[in-house]
């Protein structure tokens, strides 16, 4: 039987960070972007959004997955069709049967999908994926995508790749690459590790650049540390807040 | 019944090809008239009436067309059916009440109701549907006059009666039916039994008699679709009634909009839990209006709506568990049932563990509303040994490794070369050979690697080099997080 008790340990982004963060850059009822550096980083920065909303989860509420996909499967483009696979999300500590995945046709509805599932309230969060520019997605869409999340106190993850950061109403937006991992022994690669870099914070400090690798069993990220003994105890654990007024103070 | 678009006293022809030769299929009443038949070369017939317009018969359009005026007759009874190519059989039991009116009265207004829309009927009403068929085909009043071809056996048990002197179905009907069962069979007594109203037979429906109906006649037709939702809301609380006298919740609503002009438009809503809250089945129809590519359209009015619930279930009464963590979020099941009514139901999944060998077999998309299955728990103390996204056919990479089963040093793919710093394999999975006898396929060594920019891949290489391929390749199956 999976246990996902014990990756309710709210943990946060901040206490990898080198200086330490006054609170969570993560608030549960905001929109936060995800951008892949290059269009590789694809998988790392969904990979990424994913952890945070396992992160921000309270009880087994489940998380809703929204992607672009041909619906009837075999579409033979040119590019290279990839699907989630569920024993990997397994593996990263993200219980499958708490996944419920919707796979649009294009990306008004993914939209309006988003705003509808964000507007329930009834998932812990909500992970949207979209690729390339997605001229769909301006600043009208992320705002009532803001607004939505602020009322029902759902987390909205933006995931995108393939495209520049345009402005938008997200509350944080994120860089994000793969990095290279801690070997294991006989040089394995090891958790992952991702690079990220905060783009942008509404109302509050920005550019701030770190490394965190996942760890699994803790449910927690940490800082890479070549030769760490795992389970050291010297990262804490800090409650995702629910904001106060610190991050809405203003849009952009 | 021909479609009125000729005018009802033109004579026309409809013709086939049939072994070459062009025959005649059916004729309108005025050809009937000119002493042509069906079943004539069309040669033969111009020769009698040179200027016969002939048209091509279409038998498929004919059905549909028959099929078309069954649905619009469902306006009387959900229990309507075909027979042959030329009628339809209503069973009325039971919906006089809520008709407001008897047998006779329902014949003329079904005939008027045709004969508007431009077709011309027969129409009988008896206890049996062989005997109203007979009365309608043969345009008898009684069951006794009816002729012994009523019966429907072949034109060799109908000369051989008629060569008794039996010639109609009062004759028939007065003598003891053994030396007649005898002589022409098991059939016979039951055709007989069928027309003489001694023997009641069940039609089939042309739809699927739901279990739960409720309906709602309008003596003024609906001209616009802005109270429909209304009228949905208050049926679908009839419908509740029924339901939790039942226990049962519906699982899939439809509404049959019956326009005045014979069209029916249907909307169905499937949803992922037995429903019976009018407001929820409301939410599911507004979902499904606003959807349609094609928007209702009212025409002249819709005078009557139909709510049928053709799929429920039980519903359990449960209550929460005490024990049980209550995040006070809502219930997703709503929200997942308008996504799948607006989007389609295969949009929305779960993913479910498969116990096979193959890692792309290992897991399916499953339909939301299915019991979540618990998943492998993974290893501990291990990196993710899985990708989170897979290739779909694996993607053929170039390799450069040490043979015969090095791993990989550097690999090339989309255009780009990636320098091999972390690997870990390989992880050799062999064909499923236990599955079926014939089933032989080469072996994969999966290696889980790291490029020099750190971005994790999952290659193998397919088939062991020497034993089972002389130049194994490689491809690329999914890649890390």
């Amino acid at each position: 039987m999976f246990d996902s008790s014990r990756l309710q340990l709210a943990a946060n982004l901040a206490q990898a960070s080198p200086d330490g963060w006054p609170e969570s850059p993560l608030q549960q009822d905001g929109v936060h972007e995800f951008y892949a550096a290059t269009e590789q980083d694809g998988g790392a920065a969904l990979a990424l959004a994913l952890l945070c909303a396992v992160q921000a989860r309270k009880a087994r509420e489940p998380l809703l997955w929204l992607r672009l996909g041909k619906v009837n499967g075999k579409g033979g483009g040119k590019q290279a069709r990839s699907r989630p696979y569920a024993p990997g999300l397994a593996e990263l500590g993200i219980d499958p049967a708490a996944m419920v995945l919707l796979r649009l046709p294009d990306l008004q509805s993914l939209l309006r999908a988003g705003v509808d599932s964000v507007r329930h309230g009834g998932a812990a969060a909500v992970v949207m994926e979209m690729d390339g520019r997605a001229p769909a997605f301006d600043l009208t869409a992320s705002r009532r995508l803001a607004l939505a999340a602020e009322q029902s106190g759902t987390m909205v993850m933006i995931v995108r790749s393939g495209a520049q950061p345009t402005p938008s109403a997200a509350h944080t937006r994120w860089q994000v690459t793969s990095a290279p991992s801690v070997p294991l022994p006989a040089n394995a690669p090891g958790d992952p590790v991702f690079d990220v870099t905060l783009l942008r914070r509404r109302g509050g400090r920005e550019g701030l650049n770190l490394q965190l690798e996942w760890n699994r069993e803790q449910g927690t990220f940490r800082k890479p540390m070549l030769g760490h003994a795992p389970l050291s105890g010297g990262h804490l654990s800090l409650p995702a807040v629910r904001t106060g007024d610190a991050g809405r103070r203003s849009a952009a | 019944m021909r479609e009125g678009a000729a005018p009802p006293d033109a004579a026309f022809a409809l013709i086939a090809k049939q072994r070459g030769a062009q025959r005649i299929m059916a004729l309108s009443p005025a050809a009937l008239a000119l002493g042509l038949s069906a079943g004539m070369m069309l040669a033969d017939a111009r020769a009698l009436e040179p200027d016969l317009p002939a048209l091509e018969h279409r038998p498929a359009a004919d059905h549909a067309l028959l099929l078309r005026i069954v649905e619009s007759c469902e306006r009387y009874t959900p229990m309507v059916a075909p027979d042959r190519d030329d009628a339809l059989v209503l069973d009325l039991t039971g919906c006089f009440d809520s008709l407001g009116m008897d047998e006779d009265a329902v014949r003329r207004d079904l005939v008027t109701w045709l004969a508007r829309r431009g077709f011309r009927a027969l129409a009988a009403c008896a206890g049996t549907p062989d005997a109203a068929l007979a009365l309608a085909r043969f345009g008898k009043s009684t069951l006794r006059e009816l002729p012994v071809a009523a019966l429907g056996l072949g034109d060799d048990a109908h000369l051989a009666l008629k060569r008794a002197g039996l010639r109609t179905l009062g004759q028939l009907a007065d003598r003891p039916r053994a030396p007649l069962a005898a002589r022409f069979g098991k059939a016979m007594s039951i055709a007989l039994a069928h027309l003489l109203e001694e023997q009641d037979r069940r039609i089939t429906p042309h739809r699927t008699l739901p279990p739960i109906w409720v309906e709602q006649r309008f003596a003024e037709p609906m001209a616009t679709v802005k109270p429909l939702l209304g009228v949905i809301e208050w049926l679908a609380g009839q419908a509740r009634d029924v339901l939790v006298a039942r226990g049962r919740g519906g699982r899939r609503y439809e509404v049959s909009l019956f326009r005045t002009d014979g069209h029916v438009a249907r909307l169905a809503v499937d949803s992922g839990l037995p429903l019976r809250e009018p407001a929820d089945v409301v939410r599911l129809f507004r979902e499904r209006i606003e959807s349609l590519a094609d928007p209702l359209d009212p025409g002249f009015g819709y005078d009557l709506l139909r709510l049928a619930v053709p799929l429920h279930e039980d519903v359990s009464e449960g209550q929460d568990r005490l024990d049980e963590e209550n995040s006070g979020k809502p219930d997703l099941a709503p929200l997942l049932d308008r996504l799948q009514v607006r989007f389609g139901a295969e949009c929305v999944h779960r993913f479910a563990p498969r116990d096979e060998h193959l890692p792309e077999y290992a897991d399916r998309l499953v339909p939301p509303a299915s019991i979540p299955q618990p998943w492998p728990q993974p290893e501990a103390g291990e990196p993710p040994l899985r990708p989170l996204f897979l290739f779909d056919p694996p993607q053929p990479v170039t390799v450069l490794a040490e043979v015969p089963d090095g791993p990989p040093r550097r690999f090339g793919w989309q255009g780009r070369q990636h320098r091999v710093v972390r690997q870990e394999g390989p992880e050799r999975l062999a064909y499923p050979w236990w599955k079926t006898v014939e089933a032989t396929g080469p072996t994969r060594d999966y290696y889980r690697i790291e490029d020099s920019d750190g971005r994790r891949f999952w290659l193998f290489r397919h088939g062991l080099y020497g034993s089972e391929k002389a130049d194994p390749r490689w491809y690329l199956h999914g890649v890390f997080a």
